[in-house]
């Protein structure tokens, strides 16, 4: 397997391709799983993405990056190791990549989520040798309701505040979060306006041809402007800058997957915590974990040692492959 | 239950006290009184005792949850929070009925103490599978005795008193003291036209706010308003005499029986219908006041040996008057009040109550500079309170004020690190500091305050990153930062591997300009004994 996959200082590294998966720093070939900006790093000499995160990754790159795109299920071959693309549900174009070598294969999951989201295409389980797996959320701790819960106590919300003269700020990750709250909300509840960052990411979702509901740019907004019983949706470093004094009377919320934890979700100081994250929970990490029936588990990126070990003692080989765990305000550091 | 736990929810919620407010006074608006009772009885920071060991929650969570106990224990530090965690392990369940509070708690939860261990199981699985994880938390809370209600307690008195139209002063003077959560407690409590006649109850205690400096001085008067008086280091009480009792009670509202024999004593020749407020301390008979350190040793016991009251004798400094002849006399002046709290004590001459002395002074110069003594009379600071003011009910700005003599602090260097509880819950928030030993680091002091939310996660970040190694929940860092650590006082510990115990440490501030060297020595901390 050492010669397929090795973990790195720099991240993960395909010795016999000679390119890294979604490194930590500036290498000759970078394979990307999606647009986010801890997998995505600048200054690579060469990227290749699955097709459907082109949008994205273009708004997030230089114009001078020399990006490849593959479709899903396609596949590349590169130095003698088979390279292919396969949905992971995390965010529009995000993907698990497959590498195949001399028989071998090893499934590196990016960040992903099960479960169905309008706005990308649904994870797919890949058998595999080795299963590189994302653990933000591993621990039993962490179980996700049903979407359908979730948009609806959204929904709710937003339907109290605007009957109780307030206005609605609802925050999320620029892309993929923002846009997956916005296909959640019922549009007949009142106007949806969108901070700046939050719109160029819709922007790049609508031109990969993502359908989302009618949004306007706060700063296209002039002179009074009646904001009782708008939706508008921000990105979390938003809250408490003098940008929201426009909105007068405000109810604000967080959508995020920490919100799970009563001690995160009063930090924030938002009035609501929505529990919706776009990275797999407990019980979907292990039914991934199962169904890309893999002898051997590397864990990354969370809580690598509790769900190493846990597989361990179900008998796999696991391993976590970092030490650092991640915290709530990485993930909020994704730049626009 | 499901209005009890949507309260618990509507006030978490919201940051804002109006809202918190009302939130409560719907509540009770729609409440029976059998179950405004008990709501009030929680409310108020009342618990009920273990109702299940905490070490049979945990196992039976991991087995429904299907995992290991360690991967149970690791939640519990990434959640922070016991009742939550064992709530959010378990998958949710369904709720098939709406029990009100009441009927849980004399029903469901208090039969739990009695039952032997599988007849526990079942109910409590039984539980979990009849709620969600939502009211599973709130219940949870109540059967590990961790309820608590992020609101005051005055919050809860006005929110009482704005649904009942009855003055939060009466509400918050009926619920001090020894009370049981009855209907008929809840009727007489929200009652307009009841006399209050109990012979235990003491008064709501007068809280001081703090100022630091003499400039903060200049904002809150002439000195001439005030009286000054020493600000004792011991435990704050109310000592009533009342139908031919004595009672002690504590500032925590504890009613201390058979603590301070002497004091019980002494109050017996206290006229009828007498409150006095002041503070227990530690002192020997020429009137040396002991440090706070040999009072502790006396706190914790049930009941006291004759040796200890040899050593560690205590008396009772008066510093208000509440109640005289059976009269509630808060409304007076504090002038009037301290006039008739001195001839009352000067008829009385018992060595074991005494009256606190005023401290001369005629500027706001000469108290501090007798303020710069305070350590040498064992007091920690100041008290400043205003001569025309009544007593009043809890914290009120501008009546007392405690202005403390500055505290001790050493530079040391962060070493170890754990997560947090509650809202710092899964944070790394919880530090140990050392001093250099020669060339070695020694744990001196462990600190959980004083950084602000945005340093809280730079540090946070930084242990995430510089971990050598992790011991169960915690974990030791490159030593790297230095801190300046504020304490109250200094003394000499056997269970210190450091050889001292500090009181109250408290991170002050983050030196970002001192490296690990920079930082104080063992030598100088132990240069600061007393």
């Amino acid at each position: 397997m050492d010669a397929l996959l090795q973990s790195t200082e720099r991240g993960l590294y395909c010795p016999t391709g000679d390119f890294y998966i979604d490194p930590q720093q500036a290498v000759q070939r970078a394979i990307v799983t999606h647009a986010h900006s801890d997998h995505a790093r600048p200054g690579c000499r060469s990227y290749l993405a699955a097709q459907s995160s082109e949008q994205l990754l273009r708004m997030r790159m230089n114009d001078d990056a020399a990006l490849e795109f593959l479709p899903y299920g396609k596949s590349l071959t590169i130095n003698g190791v088979g390279v292919s693309f396969h949905p992971a549900g995390h965010i529009l174009g995000s993907a698990q990549v497959r590498l195949e070598y001399r028989g071998r294969v090893a499934v590196i999951s990016g960040d992903y989520k099960l479960g169905n989201d309008p706005t990308c295409e649904s994870w797919q389980p890949v058998k595999c040798d080795l299963f590189v797996t994302e653990s933000t959320f591993g621990l039993p701790v962490y179980r996700w309701q049903a979407d359908e819960t979730v948009k609806d106590s959204i929904n709710d919300w937003w339907r109290e505040s605007r009957d109780t003269g307030k206005c609605c700020v609802l925050y999320g990750y620029a892309i993929g979060k923002s846009q997956r709250l916005l296909a959640s909300l019922d549009p007949t509840t009142g106007p949806i306006y969108t901070h700046g960052a939050v719109e160029k990411g819709c922007e790049a979702y609508r031109a990969a041809g993502v359908l989302l509901p009618e949004t306007t740019y706060v700063g296209t907004v002039t002179g009074k402007n009646d904001w009782v019983g708008a939706m508008v949706i921000a990105v979390p470093s938003a809250h408490g800058t003098p940008w929201m004094r426009r909105f007068g009377l405000v109810s604000t919320a967080m959508a995020s997957g920490w919100m799970a934890v009563r001690g995160s979700r009063r930090r924030r100081s938002v009035d609501r915590g929505f529990v919706m994250s776009d990275h797999a929970d407990w019980p979907s990490l292990l039914t991934a974990v199962e169904a890309c029936d893999a002898e051997t588990v590397w864990v990354t990126h969370g809580y690598s040692a509790a769900v190493a070990r846990f597989l361990q003692e179900k008998g796999l080989d696991a391993r976590a492959i970092d030490s650092s765990t991640r915290s709530e305000s990485d993930e909020d550091e994704i730049a626009p | 239950m499901i209005r009890f736990t949507e309260l618990y929810h509507a006030v978490d919620a919201t940051t804002k006290t109006n809202e918190k407010i009302s939130a409560i006074a719907n509540y009770y608006a729609a409440a029976l009184p059998e179950d405004a009772a008990w709501a009030t009885y929680f409310l108020s920071g009342n618990k009920l005792k273990q109702l299940v060991p905490t070490s049979s929650l945990r196992k039976w969570a991991a087995e429904e949850a299907n995992i290991p106990s360690w991967l149970l224990d690791e939640s519990y530090h990434a959640v922070g929070d016991l009742a939550e965690t064992l709530s959010l392990v378990v998958p949710s369940g369904t709720i098939v009925d709406d029990l009100s509070l009441s009927q849980w708690i004399e029903n469901r939860l208090m039969p739990l103490r009695n039952m032997n261990e599988p007849a526990k199981r079942e109910v409590i699985t039984m539980i979990w599978k009849q709620t969600s994880a939502k009211m599973r938390l709130v219940i949870m809370k109540l059967i590990t005795g961790a309820f608590r209600l992020g609101v005051s307690k005055r919050l809860v008195t006005r929110a009482i008193a704005e649904h009942s139209g009855v003055s939060a002063d009466v509400i918050s003077h009926r619920l001090m003291g020894n009370w049981k959560p009855t209907p008929a407690f809840y009727e007489r409590l929200v009652d307009p036209d009841l006399q209050d006649a109990l012979s235990s109850q003491p008064y709501p205690f007068c809280l001081a706010h703090a100022i630091n400096t003499e400039l903060e001085t200049q904002s809150i008067g002439g000195c001439e308003e005030y009286f000054a008086e020493w600000k004792w280091d011991g435990i704050r009480g109310q000592v009533i005499r009342r139908a031919s009792k004595s009672f002690i009670w504590s500032r925590g509202e504890e009613l201390m029986e058979n603590r301070w024999p002497e004091i019980e004593s002494a109050a017996a020749s206290l006229p009828e219908g007498t409150v006095l407020d002041g503070e227990i301390l530690a002192a020997l008979p020429d009137g040396k006041v002991l440090p706070f350190s040999q009072l502790q040793r006396r706190i914790n016991r049930k009941t006291v040996e004759k040796k200890l009251l040899v050593e560690v004798p205590v008396v009772f400094q008066a510093f208000d008057l509440l109640e005289q002849d059976g009269i509630d006399i808060r409304s007076l002046p504090l002038t009037e009040r301290r006039s008739r709290l001195e001839t009352l004590m000067s008829n009385l001459e018992h060595p074991q109550l005494m009256v606190t002395q005023l401290l001369d002074g005629k500027s706001w110069s000469d108290w501090a500079t007798i303020r710069e003594t305070s350590r040498d009379m064992a007091a920690e600071g100041l008290m400043l309170k205003r001569k025309d003011a009544p007593y009043a009910t809890g914290r009120v700005r501008g009546t007392w004020w405690k202005w403390k003599v500055l505290p001790y602090s050493i530079d040391a260097v962060l070493i170890y690190a754990q997560k947090g509880h509650g809202k710092r819950a899964s944070l790394y928030t919880d530090y140990t500091f050392a001093l250099w030993d020669g060339d070695k680091l020694v744990p001196v002091a462990k600190a959980y305050t004083g950084l602000d939310d945005s340093e809280i996660l730079k540090v946070d970040r930084f242990v995430r990153q510089n971990t050598k190694e992790a011991f169960g929940p915690v974990r030791s860092v490159t030593p790297t930062l230095v801190m300046e650590i504020a304490f109250e006082g200094i003394q000499r510990s056997t269970r210190h591997k450091s050889g001292i115990a500090t009181r109250f440490p408290r991170i002050k501030r983050w030196r970002h300009d001192k490296n690990p060297v920079d930082a104080n020595t063992l030598q100088e901390l132990l240069a600061m004994l007393p």
